[in-house]
């Protein structure tokens, strides 16, 4: 039915052009009304949870003020409340997950889009990776304490009976810690930096490479001089929305970085972030507490829009100095 | 293809009918009415503590399967949770391990009616490779490990109770609860009572502060805190007593009152109970019974209800599913680690439910 009923439209007499219709008029109107109404109701949203938190929050600023952030206590029975170990214990781990999540997830991305697989395997591999991104962090968490930490014990254990000198090392690890947190928090980041930073390094015109292998570039001098670098914008960008990731994550923390009051530069020591602060002090949070805790989560959105901030002005820096070689 | 679809559709629905039909038809006979108080479709909304969570469970999931047309829901978030939920009336009735204090009774303006319902001891499990026996605590020795001055397994304090047993050079991992927990509160009121310095510095509370150190750990709630110790050697935590002998962990055998070297078990727990008067108000505390045989660290733990129900077949139901859980509900409490009240227990509380209207 619906096959012949296509053949009937082209009638030869009637041009395929026509002026718009009063309905065509009407749909391109409401698409566009409301393409700009959720786009503001996404912005009004941020605003509504910042406002929400803060005037929660507002007792507590008002008690506590900015020594909140520069004390170190959580005593809810004098009434005591600081952050510094969280904040600290965010940015400790949130940095190290980074810097070896990064470091392979960038790996992953260079050795997926330089020719280095045949394409099915490529394909293949790029899939796996996107994975690890499904996985819920609940598994990562108890992956962590029955694997990971068992894992590291033994060489912990030497690391500090021998360089017990050096201050990454200055502790011994008794199972959760900022170590193995960190460890399992990079398996967490390496998804998005490594598809963030694969789509654009393959985005890198073909022409930037042929021309730099004309010049009589090795394969090496066309990646770390030509390619990456002209992807370096995207790169930039999968890292700070890594950094995002780690900043935000909650339950594998919980489970993994001993929820303990520390600040310490040792690898080994535990410690504690302010999501997981949250997550294991909200449920049960009585009349006194949850002010405090609003507070704490108020630095912790604070934490976060700087970092993303801090990430976008860096990014004007470097795409000025290198925009004569980005497409 | 239209009149195909539509056929379907009124099969489909035909079908639907049917079934629904067979269902309402077959209900009735299935209903076996056995105290039969309770009416038609009452559906009570409980929330709480997390520590009897598994008995409560059981519980209401065979009172509901035994009484028609009631339907009890029971959410474990959590003694404070509990009571927030109760103070707010968004529940009919909560659980907590800590009862509830004077000021969130006087939150509640229709009244408030606390039932002890069952009781469970908080045990000291261990993770020490290579222990030919039980691990046993002096009260010194316990009270020194959660207050950081006993750091090692070779500390003389632990030494001088475990006579014939190698204790190993092992710095002592402390494992406490990262959240807010009814556990927390009943071992740190027992450590108050026994010891100057805990009370002066933690203190009692659902959460408290505990010596700033790096071989002090927080797992969140009690199976967090069980798989820690497990995977962690040296280190040493407290736990309700079925989640360690649930997960097989060695339970420490600590000094009680009395002098007397106790172990963790129903019998003992029981004999603790026994030796408490219950209050009018049903807060009894036990934070350090004196019986010979009685385990040290022991609670009972609380139903919270309203004094009067505005809609009375609710409160009929609740007092039936109440009068249940302590006659027939006593029954699985052993089989599931947790202490049976006491008959003089039982008989008070039967009389307090009058107080619910």
């Amino acid at each position: 039915m619906s096959m012949t009923n296509l053949s009937d439209v082209p009638s030869g007499e009637t041009s395929i052009s026509s002026p718009p219709s009063g309905f065509d008029i009407a749909v391109d109107r409401a698409f566009r009304g409301s393409t700009r109404f959720f786009a503001w109701i996404t912005v009004a949203l941020v605003f509504m949870i910042v406002y929400e938190v803060a005037g929660k929050a507002y007792p507590a600023i008002r008690e506590h003020g900015l020594g909140f952030l520069t004390t170190k206590t959580w005593d809810l029975q004098s009434g005591e409340f600081g952050v510094l170990p969280e904040i600290w214990g965010t940015l400790y781990s949130s940095t190290l997950a980074l810097m070896i999540g990064g470091f392979f997830g960038i790996s992953i991305a260079i050795f997926l889009t330089q020719d280095f697989l045949p394409g099915k395997i490529e394909w293949a591999f790029k899939n796996i990776v996107e994975l690890l991104a499904a996985i819920p962090s609940v598994v990562y968490g108890l992956w962590g304490i029955f694997v990971v930490i068992p894992m590291l014990r033994p060489t912990a254990g030497w690391l500090h009976e021998n360089l017990g000198w050096v201050p990454f090392f200055g502790t011994s690890l008794s199972g959760p810690g900022m170590l193995p947190a960190a460890l399992v928090l990079a398996i967490m980041v390496l998804p998005t930096v490594t598809a963030i930073s694969r789509d654009s390094l393959s985005n890198v015109p073909n022409k930037l490479k042929e021309a730099a292998y004309g010049l009589g570039a090795t394969r090496w001098e066309a990646i770390f001089g030509v390619i990456v670098p002209t992807a370096a914008k995207g790169i930039f960008g999968a890292l700070v929305l890594g950094f995002g990731r780690a900043l935000g994550e909650t339950m594998a923390l919980a489970m993994l970085v001993g929820n303990s009051n520390q600040m310490s530069i040792s690898l080994f020591s535990p410690g504690n972030t302010l999501a997981a602060l949250l997550a294991n002090h909200f449920p049960e949070a009585g009349k006194k507490e949850e002010p405090v805790l609003m507070y704490a989560a108020l630095v912790l959105l604070g934490i976060t829009l700087l970092v993303n901030i801090g990430g976008a002005f860096i990014l004007q820096q470097t795409s000025r100095r290198s925009a004569g070689v980005a497409t | 293809m239209h009149r195909f679809g539509f056929r379907t559709l009124s099969l489909v629905m035909l079908c639907g009918l049917l079934a629904a039909g067979c269902n309402s038809s077959s209900s009735p006979s299935a209903s076996s009415g056995s105290t039969g108080t309770a009416t038609a479709n009452v559906k009570l909304q409980g929330s709480g503590a997390s520590f009897p969570a598994p008995l409560y469970g059981r519980w209401f999931k065979e009172y509901s399967a035994a009484v028609d047309g009631v339907k009890v829901d029971y959410q474990a978030k959590g003694s404070g949770g509990g009571i927030k939920d109760f103070i707010e009336h968004t529940v009919d009735f909560a659980a907590s391990d800590a009862a509830m204090d004077d000021d969130e009774i006087s939150q509640v303006d229709i009244g408030v009616v606390l039932l002890p319902m069952t009781a469970g001891s908080v045990v000291l499990a261990y993770n020490l490779p290579d222990m030919s026996k039980p691990l046993q605590l002096s009260r010194e020795a316990y009270v020194g490990i959660f207050l950081g001055k006993v750091s090692n397994w070779n500390d003389p304090l632990i030494a001088k109770s475990n006579d014939g047993i190698k204790l190993p050079n092992l710095p002592i991992t402390v494992v406490q609860r990262a959240d807010s927990s009814g556990t927390t509160f009943v071992i740190t009121s027992h450590l108050s009572e026994i010891s100057e310095d805990f009370k002066n510095g933690p203190g009692v509370g659902k959460t408290v502060n505990w010596p700033s150190s790096d071989k002090f750990i927080a797992a969140p709630k009690n199976d967090g805190v069980t798989a820690t110790i497990k995977q962690t050697p040296g280190a040493i935590g407290y736990v309700e007593y079925g989640f360690a002998e649930q997960a097989k962990l060695p339970m420490a055998t600590l000094e009680n009152k009395a002098g007397k070297y106790v172990t963790p078990s129903l019998k003992n727990a029981e004999a603790a109970l026994a030796g408490v008067e219950m209050p009018d108000d049903m807060r009894a505390w036990m934070p350090d019974p004196s019986a010979d045989q009685a385990y040290p660290i022991v609670s009972y733990t609380w139903l919270l209800c309203y004094a009067k129900y505005e809609d009375s077949d609710k409160a009929a139901a609740l007092k039936d599913m109440i009068q249940w859980c302590l006659t027939e509900g006593q029954k699985s409490s052993a089989e599931m680690g947790y202490v049976p009240l006491p008959a003089n227990v039982v008989e008070t509380v039967t009389k307090k439910l009058d107080l619910i209207q």
